[in-house]
């Protein structure tokens, strides 16, 4: 038994040990693990009626990933620009939500790790409460503030200062603003956790030898909030990536969010192997860019955790 | 020597709410001075290094920096630079990095830096560590870091806030000659913030001695231990014996002090003192402990004190005597160990004997806490 498990034992006694260890393999293999390895499983094989599975034609084929790359065979298309498209359209569009939320959240995250007093839980209360009420309902608010007889539209026409009503929703500017807040949270405290840990005297020394506030961030404020921005950033991304909710409600007629493929292959196309083989793509892709803005910004493993 | 660039704080008074930390403050800083501000935590002597340095704008009064209004400009714009109590350097960069950071905020080459750098290391001793993190040097080691950071800047006025108080006795001791050397070199003012006196009297040439916002007194550091202007004054600086009473009699620059526990006693008033002692005012009187000699039993006179002893220890270099004395407080006495025999007093009254031109005396006033 190696030390690291013999000391866990000694600290919480057989019986507890046993039972948090068993927990928490469970949770991960049983719940995550394992369903995860049977979608890779799924995506590897036909789309056949249930009959025919462990029949002579269940066997494994690169068919559905071939699909997404080459559509479908004998189409009028070399390639499946249609699904490819949403496909880098939603990474960069996540991207894009990702620099979006850290513009925005930095400033609020670096301002309640700096302050003191009562009112800083205040403003953390303010953040946190809009988020007991759920996904769907929030995305609907959004809908009533930015569709075509929402509240800014009435507002702006009625004021004369647009003649038309914007369209919000077909220019995706609904789509962003419900994204950029559905993960406003994950962005600022792993931010402010950090920068709360940051000795004021850094600052004032920095401005005390010459800095300008903006040196200040760049040379001494982000270095030090980096764990905290690539926490952050990599939680919005795959969150961002991932969300469907969002893109359902928030999302204009022809722009399609690729989970939003991923949902019609198992549920519209009753395609399970497909929409599993989508879905491993989408996850792939998106550890291995999360890996790569890593390694690009110097940041470990460890201070994700942060 | 004047060739620095002095400080002046005309009437200046900064309040936070109804709270008031400094109280008509009027300092003149000579250039090139070595200048302390010494008193216990909370007496606002760090609210007035930093109205200096910029951080705090005062609620009325001044602040002159070469004679120059510092009115509206920040810390960043000021010729002062700041060395902080827990130093502040920057945790993520090399030690020459911090060092040259005000070059870099100049714009200042790579190599311009790095050579400007290795100058600075030499000066403080610590060739070849630039490399290095703060976090891999010891704790002097960082200490001579942050003063070189602040060096590197080439201010005039160099501000130290407690810079020492976190090393340990013997660094202490040691970082006190090195840092009167280094402004010696640098002939740059110098101000510092200290609640220790024996740092404020090794390294300063002058020193303002502060008690809840307010300056008692500002003299060079033999004048405040030989001539205190107040009771306050008096009992921070140095060890000192407490004797309560009432002016008896004034005669010239020596007042009889009808004391409250040991009769009539004479003592020098104190410089900043003189003409302001009527008879009949509350007065303090003060007696170092090594300004007491051991006279012989029975001796009477307004410079004798008889007075039962409670205890004696042995200090090596004093044997220390403490009798009963004035409002609960003890008398100590200190005699030097020159080898002679020391007999045990311990029970026993004992007679003590000064010399009234070593004891001084000022208006009764607050004390300074123990």
């Amino acid at each position: 038994m190696p030390s690291f498990l013999k000391e866990f034992f000694n600290r919480n006694g057989t019986g507890m040990g046993l039972t948090i260890l068993g927990l928490v393999l469970f949770w991960t293999i049983g719940l995550i693990i394992l369903p995860q390895l049977s979608m890779l499983d799924f995506s590897f094989r036909p789309n056949l009626p249930p009959p025919e599975i462990g029949g002579p034609k269940d066997v494994y084929t690169l068919e559905n990933y071939k699909y997404l790359i080459y559509g479908p065979e004998g189409g009028s298309q070399d390639y499946n620009t249609v699904d490819l498209r949403v496909f880098f359209r939603t990474l960069v569009a996540a991207v894009c939500v990702t620099i979006f939320n850290l513009i925005l959240c930095y400033p609020i995250a670096y301002y309640l790790g700096q302050s003191k007093g009562s009112h800083i839980r205040i403003f953390a209360i303010m953040l946190i409460i809009p988020y007991w009420i759920n996904e769907i309902l929030r995305a609907f608010a959004l809908r009533i503030i930015f569709g075509e007889t929402g509240v800014l539209n009435t507002l702006f026409v009625g004021l004369g200062i647009w003649d038309t009503p914007f369209d919000f929703i077909r220019n995706d500017i609904a789509l962003y603003a419900g994204l950029g807040y559905a993960y406003i949270l994950l962005m600022i405290f792993p931010i402010y956790n950090v920068i709360e840990s940051l000795d004021r005297n850094q600052i004032e020394a920095a401005r005390d030898l010459g800095a300008p506030w903006w040196r200040i961030h760049w040379r001494v404020v982000i270095p030090y909030a980096k764990p905290g921005i690539s926490s952050g950033c990599t939680m919005v991304f795959m969150l961002s990536a991932g969300a469907l909710a969002a893109p359902q409600i928030l999302g204009g007629p022809s722009s399609l969010w690729f989970t939003q493929l991923i949902y019609q292959q198992f549920n519209d196309n009753n395609d399970w192997p497909q929409g599993a083989a989508y879905a491993v793509v989408l996850l792939v892709t998106c550890i291995l860019f999360v890996l790569a803005m890593m390694r690009l910004f110097k940041v470990n493993m460890g201070d994700i955790g942060k | 020597m004047s060739a620095g660039i002095g400080v002046d704080l005309e009437s200046l008074w900064i309040r936070f709410g109804d709270f008031v930390a400094v109280r008509d403050a009027n300092v003149h800083i000579e250039g090139g001075d070595f200048f302390s501000f010494l008193g216990p935590s909370g007496c606002g002597k760090t609210t007035i290094l930093r109205a200096v340095s910029g951080f705090l704008e005062p609620s009325e009064g001044n602040v002159l920096i070469g004679g120059k209004n510092m009115k509206g400009i920040g810390p960043n714009k000021r010729p002062t630079a700041l060395i902080f109590q827990n130093l502040a350097l920057f945790p993520l960069m090399k030690v020459w990095e911090n060092i040259t950071f005000s070059m870099e905020i100049k714009g200042a080459s790579a190599a311009e830096r790095r050579r400007r750098a290795d100058e600075l290391l030499d000066m403080i001793a610590l060739p070849d560590q630039g490399d290095k993190l703060p976090s891999e040097l010891s704790g002097g080691q960082r200490q001579r870091v942050a003063i070189a950071r602040a060096l590197c800047a080439e201010p005039d006025v160099l501000l130290l806030d407690e810079p020492l108080s976190a090393l340990d006795l013997k660094l202490r001791q040691h970082m006190r000659t090195e840092l009167r050397e280094i402004q010696q070199r640098v002939g740059i003012t110098f101000i510092y913030i200290t609640h220790d006196q024996g740092e404020a009297l090794t390294m300063s040439d002058s020193i303002a001695v502060m008690r809840a916002g307010v300056i008692d007194q500002i003299a060079d550091g033999k004048t405040i231990y030989n001539d205190p202007a107040t009771a306050f004054a008096a009992s921070f600086v140095g060890e000192n014996n407490v004797f309560r009473g009432k002016v008896k009699r004034v005669m010239g620059d020596e007042a009889l002090i009808a004391t409250n526990r040991s009769g009539d006693l004479v003592a020098r008033i104190s410089t900043a003192n003189r003409g302001k002692l009527a008879e009949g005012d509350d007065a303090m009187m003060f007696i170092r402990p090594e300004a007491f000699a051991i006279a012989p039993e029975g001796a009477t006179g307004d410079h004798f004190v008889t007075a039962r002893v409670t205890h004696e220890e042995f200090e090596g270099n004093a044997f220390n005597i403490f009798t009963e004395g004035d409002g609960g407080k003890e008398i100590k006495v200190s005699i030097p160990n020159l080898g002679q025999s020391f007999k045990d007093h311990t029970g026993q009254n004992i007679t003590l004997e000064y010399d009234a031109r070593n004891a001084v005396v000022v208006p009764a006033g607050e004390l300074a806490a123990e």
